[in-house]
């Protein structure tokens, strides 16, 4: 039994933005303690974990995602200066990047190229409907970019941004293996992949690799979101 | 600090106008990071107030992720239709995409002769 006071408490807060703003930070803090205890495995990526935990938690009580989110708008939010901000590891590593640009451009390229037209050819081979392979061709490409190409191109804009956000993991998940097995040392070539592949999943891990990787991720991440914004719905029109 | 995010808010909101505005399929925050790396090119040095500014954001950008994702609460369905392609799908065309990338862009590396540096 739950007694009037503990409710009427219960009520007040989960109608204030301030209990699910300061759950998603409390949730984090925990994803990270979890996180280090498991030795730092990509598995329990602190962001997965997070979202787990809060899923979990909104379950339970009955919470729509659209109450949760009138709290967790805020760190949302931070988003935007946050993409804005990566002009600036950009600036230091500008004379790298200048002389790179014509090899970064065409790897950029060969990259989307790839991821479109595996996911194609995966799913068309799998037996997965069409509109769920029109919601995964975006999957590399950070999450607002993806949203507005998947709507573009015909798949469910809201799906996408979760397969986006899983594709981040994959990648996380997926880099460090890959680099080993292929003998690549050179931070800026793993950065510059990890962006291209996992957007900003992949260039958040770049950055606690080094300075230099995250900002060949963020690089890639954002070349990969411009040119896919024009590229994608013109390759899916041969896959029409 | 505060001059410093407030010019990044400044630089997406000039991104976010340009974009409306000119109806480019490219979200405005991207267009900003865009113009704001071309001002501190201009200017040739990041000023302090932005340097702290962006270097604190970027050490919690995993955090920022989180709402976003706690929306696949809403795709549940969605998701496990097509719950083993899209497993499938993911993994097998991540790999493939960062195998291609590193190996295109080591190989290029090459052949335009830069260096390798750890």
């Amino acid at each position: 039994m739950m007694p009037e006071v503990i409710f009427e408490l219960w009520v007040y807060m989960a109608a204030s933005p301030l209990l699910h703003l300061l759950l998603t930070l409390l949730a984090f803090f925990l994803a990270q303690w979890v996180n280090r205890r498991a030795g730092g495995s990509p598995l329990l990526h602190p962001v997965l974990v997070a979202i787990a935990l809060l899923v979990g938690f909104l379950l339970i009580t009955d919470t729509p995602y659209s109450v949760y989110f009138e709290g967790a708008q805020f760190i949302h939010f931070l988003m935007g200066p946050a993409i804005v901000s990566l002009a600036v590891p950009l600036f230091d590593h500008r004379e790298r990047i200048r002389r790179e640009f014509i090899p970064l451009i065409l790897a950029c390229l060969t990259g989307i190229f790839t991821a479109v037209i595996s996911t194609v050819v995966m799913v068309r081979f799998l037996g997965g409907r069409e509109d769920t392979m029109l919601s995964l061709v975006p999957k590399s490409v950070t999450t607002p970019i993806a949203m507005g190409i998947s709507e573009q191109i015909g798949g469910f804009p809201a799906l996408t941004a979760g397969i986006v956000l899983i594709t981040g993991a994959i990648g996380c998940l997926l880099g460090p293996p890959v680099f080993k097995l292929l003998k690549i040392k050179d931070h800026a070539v793993q950065g510059f992949a990890m962006g291209l592949a996992a957007h900003g999943f992949g260039t958040a891990q770049c950055f606690s690799l080094s300075n230099l990787a995250g900002a060949f991720a963020g690089l890639a991440m954002g070349v990969t979101g411009l040119l896919s914004a024009f590229l994608i719905p013109l390759i899916m029109r041969f896959f029409a | 600090m505060l001059e410093g995010f407030a010019a990044l808010l400044l630089f997406q909101l000039i991104g976010e106008l340009i974009t409306r505005l000119s109806g480019i399929p490219v979200p405005g925050p991207v267009l900003g990071m865009a113009l704001l790396l071309f001002a501190v090119l201009l200017l040739k040095k990041v000023p302090a107030g932005v340097r702290t500014a962006s270097e604190g954001l970027l050490a919690y950008l995993p955090l920022l992720f989180v709402p976003a994702g706690v929306g696949l609460i809403n795709h549940g369905l969605l998701l496990k239709q097509d719950i083993w392609v899209i497993s499938i799908t993911l993994v097998v065309s991540t790999a493939l995409t960062l195998i291609v990338t590193v190996l295109v862009l080591q190989g290029l590396k090459k052949l335009w002769g830069i260096k390798n540096d750890a």
